[in-house]
């Protein structure tokens, strides 16, 4: 209750300085919109739909190419950390990758798929799979072997062992390396749809960038605020009740 | 059943002569220790007895089935519980049960519980591993290595990490429970003293390399003090009979 106060009172206080400023008049209010106005930007953009609309789209781009980021990372790394020739060939591949930056797949995407879903959908994959490989990787190569050797004794076979073992031994270093793919998703899928005017289909980005060639300092704002909320709920709903869960298990984090 | 093991071991880097012909017989019910130093060998027996590494000579027969792979029919204990972190208490003692064919999952959960029952952990069934101490845990691998009733328990070391107290309290345990499931045990510890509380044969084993140089038989009724004069005696008879061998060793070595 009291942290929740706290909080509380911490955000008004935020949106009071904001609202001094924008009083004091210091900027023009072309480049500093009261929060007044981000807020009437806000409701009617829900009202006439766009923001909502773009959220959808933005949202099932982000979704869609995470979970297939995903769907492929995770395999890939128990193969990198199982297998020697794997190790060799798309270990090395997946570090080099991973040190690049997932914006820099937009030019490549743009001409291979053209101003399409597809385009988008590769960006946000190539940003999740190679964390993703590289977390799976290391959370397998670093557990102890004790594990495997007690499974064994019981029966477990190699196939139940990856799954029953070996992926819940490694969770915390999945999780970790889950909510990294999703930060470079994310961040991936920005660049690009503020980038490049995809026609399929009208994203978050598309509405910030068309805010600064509007020179409407408010849809700038309001749409930021929007981006930010939304990487705060999916940290909350899909990553905190696993790190609940790793925490109360492993009993790591504050007591 | 019996349990005929002969064999010879190397490690893989480099040729360590881990164990030299190694023979023993154990009997259905028996309760056997094999002591002797650190690095004599004898973690590696056990390994090879559980299947988990293979004899580059001689063979491991159980039931007249030689040992190929590890398998539910001989469950280890390690030092470290290996307990898994990412199960609580029951979901542990269940992991093996779940492996077992031929059981009604309500039967797995009976099964479970009976166990966590009989080494005193009911209360703690929803306990999430951290929370346990390490006299718990132990208890916790005792459960689970029991519960889907192998025909032999094989126990490194089960207990060398604990403190004086909680592994008397354990020795009190396993006897109490032994006596009532009569599982055949091997136990390998570099205690003599524990050797002589819990066995009814101890075989003693030296180093480089390892071989199994004698054998005694401890015949005092159950359950034993631990901290008893009998208990005291033999241990000191175990101790002159290994120090007697090493030292041996020395001499014809050097």
């Amino acid at each position: 209750m009291r942290r929740t106060l706290l909080a509380v009172l911490f955000f008004v206080a935020l949106l009071a300085i904001w609202t001094a400023l924008v009083r004091a008049n210091i900027w023009s209010p072309v480049l500093l919109p009261s929060p007044r106005a981000v807020l009437d930007y806000l409701i009617n953009s829900v009202r006439d739909g766009t923001l909502l609309q773009a959220t959808a789209v933005t949202l099932r781009r982000l979704l869609l190419g995470y979970f297939i980021g995903l769907a492929i990372g995770l395999p890939l790394g128990l193969l990198t950390a199982s297998l020697t020739f794997v190790e060799d060939t798309i270990g090395v591949l997946a570090l080099g990758l991973q040190t690049l930056p997932s914006v820099c797949w937009v030019p490549l995407a743009l001409l291979w798929f053209g101003q399409t879903e597809g385009a988008m959908l590769f960006v946000v994959i190539m940003g999740t799979v190679w964390s993703v490989v590289i977390a799976t990787d290391t959370g397998v190569r670093t557990l102890p072997p004790i594990f495997a050797r007690a499974a064994r004794t019981m029966g477990s076979g190699p196939f139940h062992r990856w799954v029953h073992v070996i992926l819940p031994a490694s969770l915390p270093y999945l999780i970790s390396g889950m909510k990294q793919g999703w930060a470079f998703a994310w961040r991936s899928l920005m660049a690009a749809e503020i980038y490049v005017t995809i026609l399929t289909g009208f994203g978050l980005g598309h509405l910030l960038h068309y805010g600064r060639e509007l020179n409407a300092m408010d849809q700038v704002i309001g749409i930021m605020l929007v981006i930010v909320v939304i990487g705060l709920l999916a940290d909350k709903i899909l990553f905190s009740p696993w790190e609940r869960f790793l925490h109360r298990r492993w009993g790591t984090g504050r007591v | 059943m019996v349990d005929h093991v002969s064999k010879w071991f190397r490690q893989k880097r480099q040729i360590v002569h881990a164990l030299d012909d190694v023979s023993l017989e154990v009997a259905e019910g028996e309760f056997i220790v094999i002591v002797g130093p650190s690095g004599c060998g004898k973690s590696t027996l056990l390994d090879i007895i559980a299947g988990l590494e293979k004899p580059d000579k001689g063979q491991v027969m159980a039931d007249n089935q030689p040992v190929l792979n590890p398998g539910r029919h001989r469950l280890v204990m390690f030092q470290e519980s290996a307990l898994f972190p990412w199960l609580n208490t029951f979901g542990n003692v269940m992991f093996g049960l779940r492996l077992k064919p031929g059981l009604r999952n309500s039967e797995r959960r009976e099964v479970a519980k009976f166990f966590l029952h009989l080494v005193g952990l009911e209360k703690f069934m929803e306990a999430n591993v951290h929370e346990l101490s390490g006299g718990m845990k132990q208890r916790v691998a005792l459960a689970r290595a029991l519960a889907p009733n192998p025909r032999v328990l094989l126990m490194d070391e089960p207990f060398a990490a604990l403190d004086a107290m909680t592994r008397e309290q354990l020795y009190g345990d396993i006897q109490r429970i032994w006596e009532k499931r009569r599982k055949t045990i091997i136990f390998v510890t570099h205690n003599v003293r524990e050797a002589a509380c819990l066995a009814d044969r101890v075989m003693i084993m030296s180093p480089t390399p390892g071989r199994l140089r004698e054998m005694f038989e401890v015949k005092l009724p159950r359950p034993r003090d631990f901290n008893s004069i009998e208990i005291a005696q033999h241990a000191a008879k175990l101790t002159a009979a290994l120090k007697g061998h090493v030292e041996h060793d020395a001499v014809t070595n050097a």
